[in-house]
């Protein structure tokens, strides 16, 4: 098994804006997530929190600092490279972002697609397995319209999964859902992730995941101010 | 339809799926394209029409070189010729034969309307200037007053046309006279005219009594069988030096007018500009509506780039939806366009249908606006920047 960490950052900063508009928003971020660990990254409004997570998601250029993701360094990286790192991550947003006029299984499809020469028959068959993995397996052919809030972010995390990422980010997966809803995203992130070995990274201000984790990490302007296991 | 999409596309038909998905929109899109394609067949179909009527009176005679006045831009246009120029055309010895033409407007008071036949002048005696459908009949000509009328004639009834027989003239006045339909012939109306009518040179010097028998409207030539009709025009240009002259082929001659009256006249001017809005219509509807459906789902495109699908992929779904609404739109407009045409040409006798070849234009046409709605579209995907979505 790879025990080479799968997040290594380090001496990471990052600005926004120009010239006298310029403000920085991470200073000097040293971390390392291990491989299937399950790490919560708190934090008040304005800390750095997303920054951080699009960032280590290829979402925004390292700047300054080091930052290896999957043994791959990120300073310069392209877009090209950007692109083919984020298809081996898993992300989960506040709001599911399901596409509307797709059903469950279609919109899980889309994940499993993003790899090259995946064939439809085999997209369909992860999908409704996984799709199964999240308690949807008769909610395969409905419209995000016909789901409940609980569900749609189930088939969010249905399709983050399904293309069995090495790290998952999650941004406030549980914001929109009630305490049974968010308990059972929550168990499921776990238990798929130690079944496979998945690293999770998740952004939540929600304390009800806390005793959950395996790893705290608060960030308060832009600096990692605990970092509790 | 999905899974037929689905196998041609060797992907999710997105598009379609995201079109199909809002239905009062997409039929609302698809109104929209067929609109445009009406509107464009409806002004090709005028425009096309104009191209026929132009080039109908034309197919009344046979000849190889046509002499006429510089200003003629049009058969019916422009100032007369003097015969002395058909004879000094005859020196050239690939010229075998020559006749004037005259041409003019002839009011026939129908009782409810009267309507004008653009009358031509001929000697009944060279047949051979005449078009074989119409020179069996050009006989009756050397009658005085005896006429052929056109058929398909606005304000001349089928019923009518087809009783008009040697053997049952029909008589009516004008300028005057009393003229006699002893046959008929297919013409049809035009833009400048309701029909046509032939007459004799004598007939027609009789109707107006203003013209002159040594100044025709046109000279027409004949040449020798294998004759170089373009080598002889360069020599009758050098023989017959009277620069007031313009010397061309028959068939240069209509072209030219054909070209004149689609882009120097009016009425083809409009109609051209007719089309032009018809696909800017078209192009500003499948804009709308592409980028309408873009900029509601952007948040979902943003998904799709965080998840690591790049610039094609978007292109392709947007794509796809322009060429869907493209073809799907194209359907109506084409069932719509060619009854409005069918109908038009019915009140109006012009020459007026959907050819195969307007078909296949305005199908490709559309398409390739479409696309190229999708693509300006497309700009707008920049703005999904996934790292908005946190």
């Amino acid at each position: 098994m790879d025990t080479e960490p799968v997040v290594e950052i380090e001496g990471l900063n990052h600005w926004f804006g120009e010239g006298s508009a310029r403000k920085q928003a991470l200073f000097d971020i040293d971390l390392i997530l291990e491989r299937g660990s399950f790490t919560v990254l708190m934090g008040p409004s304005g800390s750095g929190k997303t920054t951080l997570l699009t960032l280590i998601g290829c979402l925004r250029s390292v700047q300054n600092g080091t930052l290896r993701l999957l043994g791959q360094n990120l300073n310069g990286a392209d877009e090209a490279l950007l692109t083919a790192m984020r298809r081996k991550l898993g992300f989960i947003f506040q709001a599911h972002n399901l596409h509307e006029s797709l059903t469950s299984r279609q919109n899980v499809m889309i994940g499993a697609k993003v790899h090259s020469g995946v064939a439809d028959s085999m997209a369909d068959s992860a999908a409704k397995h996984v799709l199964g993995l999240v308690g949807l397996a008769d909610r395969v052919d409905y419209l995000p319209a016909n789901l409940s809030g609980g569900q749609k972010q189930r088939v969010a995390v249905a399709r983050a999964l399904v293309g069995n990422p090495e790290l998952l980010l999650a941004d406030e997966p549980t914001a929109a859902l009630d305490k049974d809803s968010a308990s059972e995203v929550i168990d499921l992130l776990k238990r798929i992730g130690a079944s496979r070995g998945m690293t999770t990274l998740l952004v939540t201000h929600d304390s009800r995941i806390l005793d959950r984790a395996d790893r705290i990490l608060t960030l308060e302007d832009g600096r990692i101010v605990a970092d509790k296991p | 339809m999905t899974r037929l999409l689905q196998r041609l596309l060797g992907r999710l038909p997105i598009g379609w799926l995201q079109l199909t998905h809002n239905r009062t929109r997409f039929a609302a899109a698809l109104v929209g394209v067929a609109f445009a394609n009406v509107l464009v067949f409806v002004q090709l179909g005028i425009m096309n029409s104009m191209g026929t009527a132009t080039l109908r009176p034309y197919e009344f005679f046979s000849a190889d070189v046509m002499i006429s006045a510089t200003d003629a831009n049009a058969l019916n246009d422009g100032g007369n010729v003097a015969r002395q120029w058909l004879l000094q055309a005859m020196a050239d010895p690939d010229v075998t034969d020559g006749a004037g033409l005259f041409i003019g407007n002839v009011p026939w008071d129908r009782g409810d309307a009267d309507i004008s036949l653009t009358t031509f002048g001929v000697d009944p005696a060279r047949p051979g200037f005449i078009a074989p459908e119409i020179a069996g009949e050009i006989s009756l000509l050397e009658v005085q007053d005896a006429v052929l009328v056109d058929r398909l004639a606005r304000g001349l009834t089928r019923e009518e046309a087809a009783a008009i027989r040697p053997q049952s003239p029909i008589a009516f006045e004008t300028q005057g006279r009393t003229l006699t339909a002893y046959s008929t012939f297919s013409g049809g109306g035009g833009f400048g005219g309701d029909g046509y009518m032939i007459v004799s040179d004598q007939t027609f010097l009789s109707l107006f009594p203003a013209r002159r028998s040594t100044a025709p409207d046109h000279i027409l030539l004949r040449l020798r069988p294998g004759a170089d009709v373009a080598a002889t025009v360069l020599r009758l240009r050098e023989l017959i030096s009277d620069p007031a002259l313009r010397i061309r082929s028959y068939a240069d001659a209509a072209q030219e007018e054909l070209t004149y009256q689609q882009t120097k006249r009016p009425t083809g001017i409009i109609f051209g500009f007719g089309v032009l809005i018809g696909v800017l219509v078209g192009l500003v509807i499948v804009y709308q509506v592409l980028s309408t459906d873009v900029a509601d789902h952007l948040r979902e495109y943003a998904t799709f780039k965080a998840m690591g699908y790049g610039q094609r992929f978007f292109m392709g779904i947007v794509l796809e939806e322009a060429l869907i609404l493209g073809i799907i739109g194209f359907l109506p407009g084409f069932a719509v366009g060619a009854t409005i045409l069918t109908l038009m040409a019915k009140v109006t006798t012009l020459p007026l249908a959907i050819t195969p070849s307007m078909a296949v234009t305005v199908f490709v046409g559309t398409v390739v606006f479409s696309v190229l709605s999708g693509i300006i579209a497309t700009r707008r995907l920049a703005a999904a920047d996934p790292a908005d979505l946190f």
